[in-house]
């Protein structure tokens, strides 16, 4: 098979099973018949009445800002702290234990200080709360990419007097930027949970909220459509993610395949 | 090739030991030699003989145990402005996140240059090694010994006055070590510079050099140096044709080799003292 049928067989498997799998959907619930699982149609007209685009800025828009808001800052701090940890044995000594408690924390546990320590249920709350367990994934992954660096590649910029600030950017960065986005990817379905979770627990709008209060008053339809959205919502996200890494790291993948030759 | 006779470098009884007390290894004992101006000098000895160390202590990278360096009198401490440094391993001393020309662009970026005269030498030192047309590639679409130019275009650019070389061309095929071994002598010509170059090749170290300096098997000492008056500009064929490169090339070898049978008796009396001190 040519490269170019490879690929658009590959293209045409990926949206075939998908749709083969709503269809039986379909099928299955017009024969089951169970309130508790409404038809498919049902749940795609709610899906377009709701989210296309109605309830879109009031929900929509709330919950990927705070999604994005999250993951940025997560992102920023992952780097900033994750180098120069990955630079310094002494610093890993004394930041490891604190960061293994943290992470091991599971997030839940930590929902009602938050709104308490931070006196908020809105964005700042939201935001926080992802962020603080976005982190995690990205500083682990930065630590772990700057630490396994080449030494030939240090020396060799040593050797030409490259100062300090600009190995750091021109040398441990790049190199371990593969890895940084092996976190990213973590984190990103990370903060998807971390939005459904903040906005189910308290809030006032959301994809979250929408999911909790059509559970609450038995809205059915409202509640899968909401699920239908939180997933599209988190494959999109990753989707997007995926497109900037290509872009990002297109050097890598041609390095590792001439290295593998 | 005529030098100035002006002493450029100076290894004054450099000595290196890694790790203390009981667990001590003596990497290198004792090493003296120098190198005029636009000299070229080869190091060969045994692998293992602590080379590598060698060079990383004469290139500011490492601060030798005992002994100094000094380049034009003055002692080094950290990497000279005037040394640039080419390792074996070319895969990971280039950046495959950067372009041939950000690869050779990145040693000077910190100088006080501007963006001008950066793209000239840039373009300078690719063309010195025949790589002008794939300035814009990454350097791990390109063959092993084309990446191996890359580094030595990027030593080039840097305008050092003497080059450390560290066994360059030992993973590159045969031939093509004749031809960046004749490239590294061209380019010294045109660039006027010094180089100090690491090899266990012997029959390399005498094609290239003015002097061999041979080592000792570890803990290294300076066995002798030799004398290269050979003919230049040299030639692949009929310099190692000539009776007197036959020679010279006898020499170091008769000289390496002793080494390692010495080093080998001692090894094998080390063991049957250490056989019989463990029967009971």
């Amino acid at each position: 098979m040519s490269g170019r049928a490879y690929r658009s067989a590959a293209i045409a498997a990926e949206i075939a099973v998908p749709l083969a799998i709503l269809a039986a959907w379909q099928v299955w619930t017009v024969h089951a018949n169970d309130p508790l699982f409404p038809r498919l149609s049902t749940i795609l007209v709610q899906f377009r009445e709701m989210w296309l685009f109605s309830q879109f800025e009031l929900h929509v828009v709330p919950s990927l800002t705070r999604v994005g808001a999250g993951f940025a800052i997560a992102v920023v701090l992952g780097i900033l702290l994750g180098v120069p940890l990955g630079l310094s044995r002494w610093g890993r000594l004394l930041a490891m234990p604190h960061v293994e408690w943290w992470r091991a924390m599971p997030p839940p546990a930590l929902l009602p200080i938050s709104v308490a320590l931070l006196h908020s249920i809105g964005n700042r709350q939201k935001i926080s709360f992802i962020a603080f367990f976005c982190l995690f994934p990205i500083l682990l992954n930065t630590i772990d990419g700057v630490r396994g660096i080449d030494p030939t590649f240090t020396e060799t910029a040593r050797s030409y007097g490259v100062r300090r600030l600009e190995r750091i950017g021109r040398i441990v960065l790049p190199a371990a930027l593969p890895q940084i986005f092996a976190g990213m990817r973590t984190s990103l379905s990370l903060a998807v949970i971390m939005m459904v979770l903040t906005e189910y627990f308290s809030s006032t709008s959301g994809v979250g909220y929408v999911l909790l209060i059509s559970k609450n008053t038995f809205q059915l339809a409202p509640m899968w459509a909401a699920i239908v959205l939180i997933g599209v919502l988190g494959y999109g996200l990753n989707l997007l993610l995926i497109l900037l890494e290509r872009r990002v790291l297109s050097w890598h993948r041609g390095w590792r395949a001439a290295e593998a030759q | 090739m005529s030098t100035s006779g002006e002493r450029l470098l100076e290894i004054r009884k450099l000595a290196k030991m890694y790790g203390s007390g009981a667990k001590v290894t003596h990497a290198i004992a004792d090493v003296s030699f120098t190198v005029d101006d636009r000299e070229f000098v080869c190091v060969v000895g045994p692998s293992g003989c602590g080379k590598t160390t060698l060079l990383k202590c004469v290139g500011g990278l490492l601060r030798p145990t005992r002994g100094d360096v000094l380049l034009r009198g003055r002692r080094v401490t950290a990497p000279p402005e005037e040394m640039a440094l080419v390792f074996q391993e070319y895969g990971r001393s280039l950046m495959p996140w950067s372009s041939v020309r950000n690869n050779v662009v990145l040693p000077l970026r910190h100088k006080n240059l501007g963006r001008k005269q950066r793209n000239a030498l840039v373009e300078e030192a690719l063309d010195a090694v025949g790589l002008t047309p794939f300035i814009d590639h990454y350097p791990w679409q390109l063959s092993g010994g084309m990446q191996q130019r890359v580094a030595i275009a990027r030593a080039l650019a840097y305008q050092p006055s003497i080059l450390l070389m560290d066994e360059p061309f030992a993973s590159v095929d045969a031939q093509t070590r004749g031809d960046l071994e004749d490239l590294i002598l061209r380019v010294r010509e045109e660039f006027a510079i010094t180089i100090l170059f690491v090899t266990h090749d012997i029959d390399e170290s005498v094609y290239l050099s003015d002097r061999v300096v041979v080592l000792t098997h570890g803990p290294t000492e300076v066995k002798a140096i030799i004398d290269v008056d050979l003919p230049f500009p040299r030639d692949q064929i009929a310099t190692k044709e000539l009776p007197e490169f036959a020679h010279l090339r006898g020499h170091v070898y008769g000289l390496i080799k002793r080494e390692l049978v010495e080093s080998g008796e001692e090894l094998a009396a080390t063991m049957t003292t250490a056989t019989k001190g463990d029967r009971p």
